[in-house]
């Protein structure tokens, strides 16, 4: 166990200060509470029909993701300097898109290459020239963080898109709170039910500037049998706004409206959670029902806001994210403060032979994969897996990036065979409005729930659990 | 609100209470086979089940006698039977997930949790025709039960706006509905000559339309005498204080139809409609409806039923 960081023990004999209480507990408690409370824990999502859908998998078309109800804590120096690492990351990025869909400068300074971003498959040609309201590409960023020792926070990937997950982090502070009163009493636990509010705020501040009155926003859904819909209906009820899928909605005269009881309402936000290819058939593909025909044309003409920007997913490519300390230093002047990963780009002839030489011990992702699909973990592939990755790789070098296989931190873990040590990640959920950036302490914790398991998605067997950020280290 | 999610709302309300009602028929005929034969219907009794649940065209497809365990096994448990309970729990389930933020947190628990029974009572009883009394019995009584709870939780919980007013909705125009089909199926025990034919055997058959829309109970605080055909057909069509007599069922109808209007601040083609039932019945006796033809009234008024349906329908729901 001693290559990683275990965030209770650091290796030692005894915790850190910041987990004493959770070790006390862990110590006296008995197992089949644990067991009690896991099993309970399970009734309860099952109940609330938190579920999500796994593509793919036709047996279980709505499955549970794993709660683990030993939490995950954070000390608030450590928050802090976390906390701080996101906001500048986030603002680099807003900066980054107004740049490449405006004047380009970053291009013209040669510290990126040109055809990185025009052949990226994440670009859209449509915006070019083109700002988003307020400057805001993406409003909300899920920046996934991992820790191999105590000191740094690495960044894993950044999520520009439409991240998800933060009905967990809310969750799963409900059911820590219901489950483990006692525990969770002892700490100071800082805390994040205002997330939603924060939200709805951020939103509010990016309507349209010329938006007449209190701004109609909704959540546009792809719909039920979507893997992650049960967040939509979810934040919806906490926002208090609507959840409207594309058939709800029209556009005539470059304004958006959705069909209501009482006839056509006029829509001024649109949180979306449906991917840009199916946003507006007129503009990206044409086949697709889960938009609105005219959608693009609404919002290129100002009536209303989407968030997150078509096009803002140029920003989380896995080939752009390699130059995020250079686009850092580059728009702020300021060294990064989270780092990178280190990261091979196999469009450059060097780094592809290192790794073609090095499969067996690195991570192979695609750029634009998502979800820990269409990924290679070199330790743990069979010798037919590594050679479908080398071909895929000679194929298609632009297409893949390559990393160390992490050592990631590990957690304390309430398994059926006991409490054993499991990596985990963490992905805070950062919102920007035209009034700022908002952050709850927190985030949601994956956790790789296989012994060995380095993969925390959830759609390959990861599980959850609470992220405490303590108001003070020892309590 | 988005008509989508009126729509929803509106028929998890008629699923649940189609589900309901279903139950109730399943029970008040089982009750009735179980008689010895020289009480036993003139008319086939399951056959009349599937009819007045709509499922008798259908039915034929799958089985070749109308007996107790196929009628039952087909009304309660078959996936094939688009009303089937399961599938009204089911699609009740699939309508709710739809518009979770229209319904409040324990409506959605309650369905969920009903909809996840019913996924475990099948895979218990993987073979409906199989299934023995006992476990019918207690499935009926969850079914009722998850209807009356869901009903119960929208009560307690719900904000008193357009989105209540269609679930309310739902539930009135779907039990008006159910009673005018068991009325229909059983129109011609209740003509007055039956009296004389029928004496203590009809008698079982009376009580049997009561029981399928729980009424049997409420006959004799209304009436205090023993059960006369008419009175039967009085209770279940004219009654205000009956609630799930035709008239009751309209003015719950009316009542929601205007709510909504209010809101909005418009009346329209269904609201009209409905009234203009509502006060047909109002203005109507038992001895006139015998006069004129029993079945003739409760077919009309079905046609009428129907009819506002689509209004309904096309004012609100398709937007």
């Amino acid at each position: 166990m001693s290559q990683f960081f275990d965030e209770m023990t650091n290796g030692a004999a005894e915790p850190r200060a910041l987990y004493r209480r959770i070790a006390e507990w862990l110590r006296s408690a008995p197992p089949e509470l644990l067991d009690a409370r896991r099993e309970q824990a399970e009734i309860l999502f099952r109940k609330i029909g938190i579920t999500f859908a796994v593509y793919g998998d036709k047996e279980a078309a709505e499955r549970l993701i794993p709660f683990d109800i030993i939490p995950r804590l954070l000390g608030r120096d450590e928050w802090t300097r976390l906390e701080a690492g996101l906001v500048q990351r986030v603002k680099a990025l807003n900066m980054f898109l107004t740049d490449i869909y405006g004047r380009q400068e970053i291009i013209k300074a040669g510290l990126i290459p040109q055809d990185l971003i025009f052949r990226n498959e994440c670009y859209r040609p449509e915006m070019q020239g083109r700002r988003a309201p307020h400057d805001i590409w993406t409003h909300i960023a899920g920046i996934d963080i991992v820790r191999i020792d105590d000191e740094d926070f690495y960044v894993l990937e950044d999520n520009c898109r439409t991240p998800s997950g933060v009905s967990y982090m809310l969750e799963d502070r409900e059911m820590m709170m219901r489950l483990l009163p006692g525990l969770f009493a002892q700490h100071a636990v800082l805390p994040v039910d205002n997330y939603p509010d924060n939200l709805l705020a951020s939103l509010r501040s990016a309507a349209p500037p010329h938006c007449p009155g209190d701004p109609c926003i909704v959540i546009l859904t792809p719909g039920q049998f979507n893997s992650a819909y049960y967040e939509h209906s979810f934040l919806a009820d906490k926002l208090g706004v609507e959840l409207v899928e594309g058939r709800d909605l029209t556009v005539r005269d470059d304004i958006v409206y959705m069909r209501t009881t009482e006839g056509e309402k006029r829509v001024d936000v649109i949180y979306r959670r449906v991917d840009d290819d199916f946003l507006d058939p007129l503009v990206f593909r044409p086949d697709s029902v889960l938009g609105a025909a005219g959608l693009m044309g609404a919002y290129l003409a100002g009536n209303v806001t989407l968030a997150n920007a078509p096009g803002a997913g140029l920003a989380d490519d896995k080939a752009v994210y390699t130059y995020m300390p250079e686009i850092i230093r580059f728009y702020l002047g300021e060294d990064a403060k989270l780092k990178n990963v280190r990261t091979w780009r196999c469009r450059e002839p060097d780094a592809l032979k290192y790794v073609l030489e090095h499969l067996s011990e690195l991570v192979v992702k695609e750029v634009n994969g998502s979800g820990g699909y269409g990924m290679l973990v070199g330790p743990h592939a069979s010798k037919e897996q590594i050679e479908t990755f080398r071909q895929k790789l000679l194929r298609d070098p632009d297409g893949f990036i390559a990393q160390p296989t992490l050592s990631l931190s590990t957690c304390p873990t309430s398994l059926p065979g006991g409490v054993a040590p499991r990596h985990v990640d963490l992905r805070p959920f950062v919102l920007c409005g035209a009034d700022g950036v908002r952050i709850v302490p927190g985030g949601l914790t994956r956790v790789a729930l296989k012994e060995g398991s380095l993969v925390v998605n959830s759609s390959q067997g990861g599980g959850t659990k609470d992220t405490w950020v303590l108001a003070d280290n020892a309590k | 609100m988005l008509a989508r999610t009126a729509d929803n709302i509106y028929w998890v309300s008629r699923y649940l209470e189609r589900a309901d009602f279903l139950a109730r028929l399943i029970e008040a005929s089982s009750r009735i086979s179980a008689l010895p034969t020289a009480y036993a219907a003139k008319q086939d009794e399951w056959t009349s089940v599937l009819i007045a649940s709509g499922a008798d065209e259908t039915f034929p497809d799958h089985f070749e006698v109308a007996n107790e365990a196929n009628v039952t096994a087909y009304l309660a448990f078959d996936a094939r039977n688009p009303s089937s309970i399961r599938n009204c729990i089911q699609f009740a389930r699939t309508n709710a997930r739809a518009v979770r933020t229209a319904v409040t947190v324990e409506m959605w628990e309650h369905i969920n949790s009903a909809w996840l029974k019913l996924k475990n009572f099948e895979s218990q009883h993987p073979e409906p025709t199989a299934i023995d009394r006992e476990a019918l019995n207690g499935f009926l009584d969850f079914v009722k039960e998850t209807s009356s709870l869901y009903d119960g939780h929208g009560y307690r919980t719900m904000l008193r706006n357009d989105v209540y007013f269609f679930a309310r909705l739902g539930v009135s125009l779907e039990r008006a509905d159910n009673t005018a089909r068991v009325l229909d199926v059983k129109y011609q025990l209740l003509l007055p000559e039956n009296e004389t034919v029928g004496g203590s055997v009809d008698y079982f058959q009376w009580s049997t339309i009561l029981r399928s829309v729980s009424a049997l109970t409420a006959y004799h605080w209304v009436y205090r005498e023993s059960i006369k055909p008419w009175n039967v057909a009085d209770l279940l069509i004219l009654r205000p204080e009956m609630p799930r007599s035709l008239l009751s069922c309209y003015g719950e109808v009316v009542r929601w139809l205007d709510a909504i209007g209010n809101q909005y601040g418009r009346h329209g083609a269904a609201q009209r409609q409905a009234r203009a039932i509502k006060r047909k019945l109002e203005g109507a006796s038992i001895k006139e409806i015998f006069q004129s033809g029993l079945h003739e009234f409760v077919d009309g008024f079905i046609t009428e039923t129907n009819g506002l349906a689509s209004a309904i329908a096309e004012q609100y729901l398709l937007g």
